[in-house]
């Protein structure tokens, strides 16, 4: 409660939500709070006006280290080309019936 | 449905939300007194829903204009109920009875008639208007009436996380900054005088047996959460006796006629508009 009492604004959260038991938690968006507590209030009142979970979570947005947006190209597309990651290419061995 | 039916209304699955169209429709009629008594309710709720929406766009973060917004809505939700069914004691419809209706004529109490003043002060009065809600409405929810318990059991919910938000906000304001402290302070103070008029057992109350919850009963279990809230923020109990006249016969505050004006204007100048 003391911690943020200099900053002339609120840190910003990220907010998943749970839609149904058994899915996992989606990120429904951010906002403002000054702590978690008030966080998960927040949460409520901007994400879940209309029945949409059964569990949110809030998470401080400095918290989450991202991938760069610029560098897609290099994360995601090296897989490209190289089926040989993906298990095709295998005979499947006679008398192996659930593979 | 099944609300129709005095025997099962209270008793309706969590989360089938009842409407003030199905309460018209229910056919429930409610007699003079019970009518008197749900229009009391019902004006303050009416009143403080209108106060609180006068914070939209001018609370201090845009999530706290939400909250706010989200709890005015609650509140106005929870009027229309008490006043559609006050309503059909005398053939009036909920906007008869919100618009067309005098200054001298609401029952709403002082507390709520109260000007929002900061955030302070805002926060200050609804820490003690929704905790006394909470208790009213957890015994209401017992009530012979029908109706009443049945719009008991589905204000309950939504009040019980009302007093949950003013008391996270009684906790950060009073413990926050020295600032922050004297404000919300200066904010009970200004409100606590017309703490007593919510314990007042009056007519129709006091006539109405099971139907209705006696005021009296619910002074020491409210104020003894208040105070432990209010000395958990580190914040101290007004040290006052009630306004004079705090009784909720018919007397309010200059405030009333204000904010009724500005209720009204729209449909007194419109009869019949709709929006």
């Amino acid at each position: 409660m003391t911690s943020s009492a200099d900053s002339s604004s609120w840190p910003l959260w990220e907010v998943f939500i749970r839609s149904s038991r058994g899915l996992s938690h989606v990120h429904a968006g951010s906002l403002h709070a000054p702590d978690a507590t008030m966080a998960i209030r927040n949460a409520r009142d901007l994400y879940t006006r209309r029945n949409e979970g059964t569990s949110v979570w809030v998470v401080p947005a400095e918290a989450i280290m991202a991938s760069d947006p610029d560098s897609k190209g290099a994360y995601f597309e090296s897989a490209q080309g190289k089926s040989y990651r993906h298990a095709t290419y295998y005979t499947q061995s006679e008398g192996v019936k659930h593979l | 449905m099944s609300f129709a039916s005095h025997d099962s209304a209270t008793r309706q699955s969590q989360g089938e939300a009842i409407t003030a169209e199905e309460i018209a429709e229910s056919g429930a009629k409610a007699d003079d007194a019970t009518a008197r008594y749900a229009l009391l309710l019902g004006d303050d709720s009416l009143i403080l829903a209108q106060r609180l929406s006068a914070w939209i766009s001018r609370a201090p973060e845009l999530e706290e204009d939400v909250a706010l917004a989200n709890i005015s809505l609650d509140l106005l939700g929870h009027a229309r109920f008490l006043l559609t069914y006050a309503g059909t004691a005398w053939g009036k419809s909920e906007d008869d009875l919100a618009y067309f209706r005098g200054e001298e004529e609401f029952r709403s109490c002082r507390l709520v008639e109260q000007e929002n003043g900061d955030f302070g002060k805002t926060i200050a009065r609804q820490l003690i208007f929704s905790f006394y809600q909470h208790e009213l409405y957890s015994r209401l929810v017992h009530s012979t009436d029908a109706t009443l318990a049945a719009i008991a059991e589905k204000a309950l919910k939504e009040v019980d996380y009302h007093q949950d938000h003013a008391a996270q906000w009684i906790l950060r304001l009073g413990l926050g900054t020295e600032e922050s402290a004297r404000r919300v302070q200066a904010g009970l103070d200004s409100v606590w005088s017309y703490v007593e008029e919510l314990f007042t057992d009056v007519e129709p109350m006091t006539s109405l047996g099971e139907i209705a919850v006696l005021p009296s009963t619910l002074r020491e279990p409210t104020l003894t959460r208040l105070h432990q809230v209010i000395e958990q923020a580190g914040l101290s109990i007004p040290d006052m006796s009630g306004a004079h006249g705090a009784d909720r016969s018919g007397r309010h505050s200059e405030q009333r006629g204000f904010i009724l004006a500005e209720m009204q204007v729209l449909a007194r100048q419109h009869p019949g508009a709709t929006w």
